[in-house]
C-alpha cells in the first residue's frame, strides 16, 4: 500500500486519474487540446431548430452525427456516457460496468422537449379536450411510459449509474453555472469524510433548444453579434455583449492519493481546494461590493493553504457578459491585490461557449491538462481591450508556462460561487 | 468550513402541506381523530385527487411584494417553511450565523405556464411551419420573470436572498430520492467535521397538471377516490401531495453553545438504488437495517412509512416491515403518504420532521388508517426508524433518536 499522504490540514490528498471531454470543439481531450491551444472557435449558426426571428443565432452545440429526433436529455446523456467512457479508460479504475464509489452528476433540469409535447397533442386527433388534459388523455393510453422514464429528474443519474456501475444512489445537482464544479465539490467532500475512496463526477449539458435561447435571450444573457459566430465569445474585451450558449461534457475520476498509487494509476493531478460562497444579493446579478465572489476566492485559497501569489494561472469563469467579467475582475483584484497582475487568466469560453451546466467540469479538466502539458489556452477574440479590466488575459495566442497551480471559477444564477484549485502530483 | 466531528441535532422545523402549517396543527390533526381525515382536491385534476397546499400568508416570511412576484408557487412555499425554520431555531435575521449556514435544497422545476403551452400546442397543429411557429410563439409569449420562476437552483437562491443564508448553497434533484440524499449530505457533513449549522429542505406543490403528465405518462398515479396507501390494489398508485418542509440541522455543540435544545438527534441515514425486480428493495432495506439495528433494543419500534402506494413495491414494503417481528421487534408504522400524499422532493424531508416532531412528544401518531395494518402503539418513544422507498426508484433508511441526557423541545 502507498503511504497515505496528508495536505497541510491533514486530510487525505485527493487526486485525479481520469479526465474526459466533449464540446464544441470536438470528442475527447486531444481534438479539444489541439484546437483550444490553437485558439479555435466551436461557435457556428444553430441549424439544428429554426432561429428565424431570434435575437441571437448562434451556438456551440455538439452534433454527435446521430439519427432521429432530437431530445435534449438524450443527447446530455449521450454526450457523458463518453466523457464518462474517456475518463474511466484513462484511470482504469474499476473495470467495465462497475466504478467503486459514487456518481455526483451535473445535469440540466428537464423538461419535455416540444417535439414530444407536439407527439403527445396529436395522439388522438378526435380528442375534444385541450391543454394538458388532452395530453393527459395522450399519457393514459400507456404509449408514452418513455416520457416518464426520460423526463423526471432522477432519470439521467439512474440511467448512468446503471450503465456505469457506480456504488448507491446517484446524486443529481443544480447549482446553475457553477453545477459541474459543485460535482467536484462533492465528489471531493465525499471522499475527505472517508464515505468511499473514489468518486465519479460527470457534467453535461445539451439543453440547447428554441425555447432555453428564447429564456436566456429574455434575460439579456446572450450575445447578439451573430455574425461572425465565432468572433462572438469575447470575455474581457470592451465590446462583450453577452454569452454564447454551449454544449458539452466533461468527467473527473477522483480518488486519494493513497488508492491511485496503490494500484498504480497516473496521477494527473490535485484538488487542492474548494471555496464557495452564495450571494443574497439579487437572483442574476452579484453584490455590487463583490464580498461572496471575494469570500469564495478567500475559502478556496484557504482550503488549499496557498497564498495569493502561489497561483500561476487563473482559469476563468469569463463569460463575456458585461456583469460577469466585470466582477470577476473587481473580486480577483481584490482578494490577490497587486500580483493579480503577475497571473495569466484566461476564458475558454471564448472558444466552446458557455456549457452552462458543465462549464466548471470542462473547465477543470482543462487546468488539468493546462498542469499536464505546461500550456495555457488562450482569451481569443481579445481585439478590443477593456480599459476597466486589467489583466493579463494571454490574448488571442496560447502561452507555454510552467503551472503547478490553477484556480478555477464558476458562478451562477441564483448566487451559486464555487472556486476550486487545481495542483501538480506531489513531488 | 471543517468543524469537529459531532452528533446532528433537529433544532429547528418549517412545514407546510394541506393539513396546515406548523408543528402544533400537525400534531393535534395527526394525533386526535383515528384515524385523520386526508385534505384532497377531489375536483381540479380529476380522475386524480391530489392533496392541495393549505392557505398560508405568504407576506409574514416573504414580506418584499417584489420577492414574491419573483417566484413560482414551490418556491413560495419552500422559501416560506424555510422562513418557518429558521424562526423555530431562533436563528431570524441573526447574520452572525446565518453566513456561514449552509443550504441543502432538494427541488425539481417550477409549474410551466400551461396556458401558454395549451395556445402554442393548438397552434403548432395549425400552423404550415411549425418549427418557425414555435420560435416566434415562444419570443413573444415567454416573460422574463418566468425562466427564473421555475428554475431549480432558485429555491435556494431565493432563500438565501429572503433569509439571508449564504454558507455553500447546494440543490440536489430527483424527485422523492433527490430529498433522501440531501438530507443524507448534510448528515454526513456535520457527522465528520465539514459543517456545523445546515438548512436542509424542499417543497413540492402538488396542484400542477405538468406533473400529473409526466407520472400519469408512466401509470404511477391513483386515480380513483382516496383510500390508505396500503390499499390501493392491483397497480396502485400514489396521489400527489403538497408538502414545504425544512429543517434545521446542527452540530450538538453548536446548539448547546447556542443555547438551543433539540427535538431529535440523527443517528444515521442510508440509501441505495436498485431496479426493483422483485426481492431487491427488500434485500437493500434488510442490510441497512442490520447496521442500524445494533443500536435499536428489541421491542416495539415506531416506524414511519414513506411508502407512496404504488405497486407492487408498496406491499412489498410491507412485507418488509412486518418480517421484522421475526427479529425480535414489534413493528408499528405508519404510512404518512396516506395523510399527506406523494410529495416528491420534499417526501423523505416531511418524514424526518414527522419523525422529529413525534420524538419530541414521546408519543406516536395514531394509526393513519382504519386498515388494521397500522396498530396503536402504547407507552413511550425514544427512537424512530424512517422507511422510504421512492416511488420509482431509491430505497432508504433512517434512524432518529432522542438525545440521551438532553432535555428536547417537547420537554418546554
Amino acid at each position: 500500500m502507498g503511504q497515505a499522504l496528508k495536505d497541510h490540514k491533514g486530510r487525505p490528498v485527493i487526486v485525479v486519474t481520469g479526465i474526459g471531454v466533449v464540446t464544441s470543439l470536438g470528442e475527447g481531450r486531444d481534438d479539444n487540446w489541439d484546437a483550444l491551444t490553437s485558439g479555435k472557435s466551436g461557435i457556428r449558426k444553430i441549424t439544428r431548430f429554426s432561429t428565424d426571428g431570434l435575437r441571437t443565432q448562434i451556438a456551440g452545440l455538439v452534433d454527435l452525427g446521430n439519427s432521429g429526433p432530437h431530445v435534449s436529455t438524450v443527447h446530455s446523456l449521450d454526450m457523458a456516457m463518453r466523457s464518462a467512457n474517456e475518463a474511466l479508460e484513462q484511470s482504469g479504475i474499476g473495470s467495465p460496468g462497475s466504478f467503486p464509489g459514487p456518481l455526483f452528476l451535473a445535469v440540466p433540469p428537464v423538461d419535455i422537449d416540444w417535439s414530444v409535447r407536439a407527439e403527445m397533442y396529436r395522439k388522438n386527433p378526435d380528442s375534444n379536450l385541450t391543454g394538458y388534459p388532452r395530453m393527459i388523455e395522450a399519457a393514459q393510453t400507456g404509449d408514452f411510459t418513455i416520457v416518464h422514464d426520460l423526463f423526471q429528474f432522477a432519470a439521467g443519474g439512474e440511467y448512468l449509474a446503471e450503465k456505469l456501475g457506480t456504488r448507491g444512489m446517484p446524486v443529481a445537482l443544480s447549482t446553475a453555472c457553477a453545477t459541474g464544479a459543485t460535482a467536484i465539490q462533492m465528489g471531493v467532500e465525499a471522499i475527505l469524510r472517508g464515505d468511499t475512496d473514489a468518486a465519479l463526477c460527470v457534467a453535461t449539458d445539451g439543453s440547447t433548444t428554441e425555447e432555453m435561447v428564447v429564456r436566456f435571450s429574455l434575460l439579456s444573457a446572450l450575445t447578439t453579434q451573430n455574425d461572425p459566430p465565432e468572433k462572438a465569445s469575447k470575455p474581457f474585451s470592451k465590446n462583450r455583449d453577452g454569452f454564447v450558449m454551449a454544449e458539452g461534457s466533461a468527467t473527473l475520476v477522483l480518488e486519494t492519493y493513497e488508492s491511485a498509487k496503490a494500484r498504480g494509476a497516473k496521477i494527473l493531478g490535485v484538488v487542492r481546494g474548494r471555496g464557495e460562497r452564495a450571494d443574497d444579493f439579487h437572483r442574476t446579478r452579484s453584490k455590487p461590493d463583490g464580498s461572496a465572489i471575494i469570500g469564495a476566492i478567500n475559502n478556496v485559497l484557504s482550503d488549499s493553504g496557498l497564498e495569493p501569489e502561489e497561483i500561476d494561472y487563473i482559469n476563468a469563469h469569463g463569460t463575456s457578459t458585461p456583469e460577469n467579467d466585470k466582477m470577476e475582475h473587481f473580486s480577483l483584484d481584490a482578494a490577490f491585490g497587486e500580483c493579480l497582475q503577475n497571473i495569466p487568466i484566461s476564458s475558454n469560453k471564448s472558444m466552446i461557449g458557455h456549457a452552462l451546466i458543465a462549464a466548471g467540469a470542462i473547465e477543470a479538466v482543462f487546468s488539468m491538462m493546462t498542469i499536464q502539458t505546461g500550456v495555457i489556452p488562450p482569451t481569443i477574440n481579445w481585439d478590443i481591450p477593456d480599459p476597466t479590466i486589467s489583466l493579463d488575459v494571454v490574448p488571442n495566442v496560447k502561452r507555454d508556462k510552467d503551472v503547478r497551480t490553477v484556480l478555477s471559477n464558476s458562478f451562477g444564477f441564483g448566487g451559486q460561487n464555487v472556486c476550486l484549485v487545481f495542483s501538480g502530483e506531489p513531488a | 468550513m471543517e468543524s469537529k466531528p459531532d452528533e446532528v441535532w433537529v433544532t429547528g422545523i418549517g412545514l407546510v402541506s394541506s393539513i396546515g402549517e406548523g408543528l402544533e396543527t400537525h400534531w393535534r390533526h395527526l394525533t386526535t381523530d383515528t384515524p385523520p381525515k386526508p385534505i384532497l382536491d377531489e375536483e381540479s385534476f380529476a380522475p386524480y385527487p391530489v392533496h392541495p397546499q393549505a392557505e398560508i400568508d405568504v407576506s409574514s416570511q416573504i414580506p418584499k411584494r417584489g420577492d414574491q412576484r419573483q417566484m413560482g408557487n414551490w418556491q413560495q412555499l419552500g422559501t416560506y417553511a424555510a422562513g418557518l425554520a429558521l424562526a423555530d431555531a431562533n436563528l431570524t435575521q441573526k447574520s452572525e450565523y446565518l453566513q456561514e449556514m449552509n443550504l441543502v435544497v432538494a427541488a425539481g422545476a417550477g409549474r410551466r405556464d400551461e396556458e401558454v403551452d395549451t395556445a402554442i400546442l393548438e397552434g403548432l397543429g395549425q400552423s404550415n411551419d411549425p418549427a418557425a411557429f414555435l420560435v416566434e410563439s415562444l419570443s413573444n409569449e415567454l416573460r422574463p420573470t418566468l425562466f427564473l420562476s421555475q428554475l431549480t437552483n432558485l429555491l435556494a437562491g431565493n432563500i438565501s436572498i429572503v433569509h439571508g443564508v449564504t454558507g455553500t448553497s447546494r440543490t440536489l434533484m430527483g424527485e422523492d430520492p433527490g430529498g433522501l440524499a440531501a438530507m443524507q449530505t448534510a448528515t454526513r457533513q456535520i457527522q465528520s467535521g465539514q459543517g456545523d449549522l445546515f438548512l436542509v429542505g424542499g417543497a413540492y406543490y402538488a396542484s400542477r397538471a405538468d406533473g400529473i403528465l409526466i407520472w400519469e405518462a408512466g401509470n404511477y398515479l391513483w386515480d380513483k377516490p382516496h383510500v390508505p396507501v396500503w390499499s390501493r390494489t392491483d397497480e396502485g398508485g400514489f396521489i400527489f401531495g403538497t408538502a414545504g418542509t425544512f429543517l434545521v440541522l446542527e452540530a450538538r455543540a453548536h446548539a448547546e453553545a447556542r443555547g438551543v435544545k433539540p427535538y431529535a438527534r440523527i443517528h444515521s441515514i442510508e440509501g441505495d438504488r436498485c431496479r426493483r425486480e422483485p426481492g431487491e428493495a427488500t434485500r437493500i432495506a434488510k442490510e441497512q437495517f442490520d447496521r442500524m439495528s445494533r443500536d435499536i433494543p428489541k421491542g416495539p419500534l415506531a416506524i414511519l412509512s414513506g411508502a407512496s402506494g404504488v405497486q407492487p413495491v408498496t406491499d412489498e414494503e410491507r412485507g418488509f416491515l412486518e418480517s421484522l417481528a421475526e427479529r425480535g421487534y414489534d413493528p408499528v408504522y405508519r404510512g404518512y403518504g396516506t395523510q399527506f400524499g406523494q410529495s416528491n422532493e420534499a417526501h423523505f424531508l416531511l418524514g424526518m420532521a414527522l419523525g422529529a416532531l413525534a420524538l419530541s412528544k414521546g408519543e406516536f401518531f395514531t394509526p393513519f388508517d382504519s386498515t388494521g395494518f397500522e396498530k396503536d402503539f402504547t407507552g413511550n418513544i425514544q427512537q424512530m426508524l424512517l422507511n422510504f422507498w421512492g416511488s420509482w426508484r431509491g430505497e432508504g433508511m433512517a434512524l432518529i433518536d432522542t438525545p440521551p441526557d438532553t432535555a428536547t423541545r417537547g420537554e418546554g
